[in-house]
């Protein structure tokens, strides 16, 4: 009876050491959480606080003003659209193959592993070098910068992210499936089309569409490549606006409304980013 | 309950001096056997027997891995399938496959029938539908699909799944089968279902089955061949080695006194 009651206390005093225990690393855990969540949040209420001021349709309709005069951001959100789009037609073919490449065809290979090495550089490198880059063999050679030289940059940045999302999302197919599909007959490059990158779909497009979300904040790349526009352009030769660019000039000035309108920008782009992520996060989700 | 094997019949798949290799480790150690036509054989034994290894080479499986090799002669109609110079597309259109795990497509209950049909044949729509239909009534899923044919196969039950696998695997119209393990992931239920399939199939195909459990081989298979480390201890009808096995080790396995 009384090794039971020798027990019973043992194991209350070792519950209530645990249960403390619990409650600090939670604790710590949602500290943490709260820290990181704060300045998010920060940083949302001030890009909503500065930037709805500047948002009304002249924003969304006029050309980028000169100092001290009303104008909008219409041919800056053009030039954003236009080379984030054909940087994602560019860049996203190219990326999925190399990913099929990767996960199917060759994955052991040392010539896999070199490409997977030099891939995981180019995912880090930093923007301003593949921005350098461009200008060195487009734009000083054509001696004019340019929205192809602006979109090639992108492209550039979206590929290295695409080839891992698909190569990842392609490896997280199970090879049972692969099997069932070779079994019936099937050639490689059917199974690949029709079974396995289409259960890995969700995932792939999730991929391409953080790749859209990364390149459409991006200054560095255009800094140096399509530059920018005060006015419209519909020209891929000519200089460019673009939104992250047109930011980083408006927003360096001296005048007032320079800076209202990137602020307006900077609200414009986060808005963006935050709808292409939440509609990466509704794809996943849907898959599962 | 046990299936007495009518007349002897005539065999389907040879196999002749059968070794395999997973890299350097020898899984399969010179199997002789003869898969007769039109009836369900089944290969029974422990884990990592090689039961499974000797069913994947009959559809040459073994081959998306570069590290596996099989050496001897499997002679199916009369030319060794693992010297054929037909493509392996071909003999897989002949021998079918369902797999341990359901493993529906990322497509619509009908899509996923009509994918391998359409990799050999030009039917029309009429004709696919047909098609479909026979395959699901085959695999006696029609009755519950035939209102949801396009909706997503893995919106299916597991049960339901594996049986859209076999109806998937029987609309190519193989002339073998061999079914992996096909209800070790089911409720008895569906695992019931599945077995008065396969006594049904063999009127039609030469059916080979990889199972675990004994019940199952006694219950559905018409020849039984037990396997031990890459050995064929013994193969013979199913009433024989069940109630009087030639060797021991047959024995103590059935009667579970090993394994």
């Amino acid at each position: 009876m009384s090794a039971t009651a020798t027990l019973a206390k043992t194991r209350a005093a070792r519950f209530a050491q645990r249960k403390a225990m619990n409650y600090v690393a939670t604790g710590l855990a949602l500290a943490a959480m709260a820290f990181g969540l704060v300045w998010l949040f920060w940083i949302l209420w001030e890009t909503f606080r500065l930037g709805i001021g500047g948002m009304n349709m002249a924003t969304l309709t006029q050309m980028t003003p000169p100092p001290n005069e009303t104008g909008g951001l219409a041919n800056a959100i053009y030039g954003s659209f236009l080379m984030v789009m054909l940087a994602t037609f560019v860049g996203t073919p190219i990326g999925i193959m190399a990913g099929i490449y990767l996960a199917e065809f060759d994955s052991k290979s040392w010539l896999a592993s070199t490409i997977r090495f030099v891939n995981d550089i180019l995912l880090s490198a930093p923007s301003i070098v593949v921005g350098l880059f461009v200008y060195s063999v487009v734009v000083s050679r054509f001696k004019t910068f340019s929205g192809y030289a602006g979109i090639l940059a992108l492209a550039l940045i979206v590929i290295p992210v695409v080839i891992r999302t698909t190569e990842n999302m392609l490896q997280l197919v199970p090879a049972g499936l692969r099997e069932a599909a070779y079994a019936l007959g099937a050639p490689k490059w059917k199974v690949i089309l029709s079974i396995t990158l289409k259960s890995a779909r969700a995932g792939v497009i999730t991929g391409v569409l953080l790749a859209v979300a990364r390149i459409a904040g991006e200054t560095a790349p255009l800094l140096f490549t399509a530059l920018s526009n005060q006015f419209w352009t519909s020209s891929l030769s000519e200089p460019m606006a673009s939104l992250p660019v047109t930011i980083f000039k408006f927003a360096m000035s001296p005048y007032e409304n320079w800076q209202q309108l990137a602020w307006a920008g900077v609200f414009l782009i986060t808005l963006a980013v935050l709808g292409l992520n939440i509609l990466a996060r509704v794809l996943t989700r849907t898959k599962a | 309950m046990l299936n007495t094997p009518s007349a002897p019949t005539k065999s389907k798949i040879s196999v002749k001096n059968l070794n395999f290799y997973y890299g350097k480790f020898h899984a399969l150690k010179g199997i002789n056997m003869e898969i007769p036509e039109k009836r369900v054989t089944a290969f029974i034994g422990p884990s990592g027997c090689g039961k499974s290894t000797l069913l994947r080479i009959f559809n040459r499986m073994f081959e998306l891995y570069p590290e596996q090799r099989a050496e001897g002669q499997i002679i199916l109609d009369g030319e060794n399938l693992l010297t054929s110079k037909e493509d392996v597309a071909l003999l897989r259109a002949k021998v079918g496959m369902v797999f341990q795990k359901p493993t529906p497509f990322p497509m619509s209950i009908y899509d996923n029938i009509a994918f391998g049909v359409k990799l050999f044949e030009n039917l029309n729509s009429t004709d696919m539908e047909e098609r479909v239909e026979w395959a699901l009534r085959k695999s006696a899923l029609w009755t519950e699909v035939k209102d949801k044919l396009h909706q997503s196969g893995s919106s299916l039950s597991g049960g339901q799944q594996q049986r859209l696998c076999i109806a998937r695997g029987i609309a190519i119209k193989p002339e073998v089968l061999l079914l992996d393990e096909p209800c070790s992931a089911l409720d008895p239920i569906s695992t019931a279902k599945v077995e008065e399939l396969i006594v049904e199939l063999k009127n039609d195909y030469t059916v080979v089955i990889v199972t675990h459990n004994m019940q199952q081989a006694a219950r559905c298979s018409d020849y039984t061949a037990y396997m031990y480390l890459g050995d064929l201890v013994e193969f013979g009808p199913t009433e024989q080695m069940f109630f009087k096995p030639t060797r021991k080790e047959t024995e103590d396995y059935i009667t579970g006194r090993f394994g």
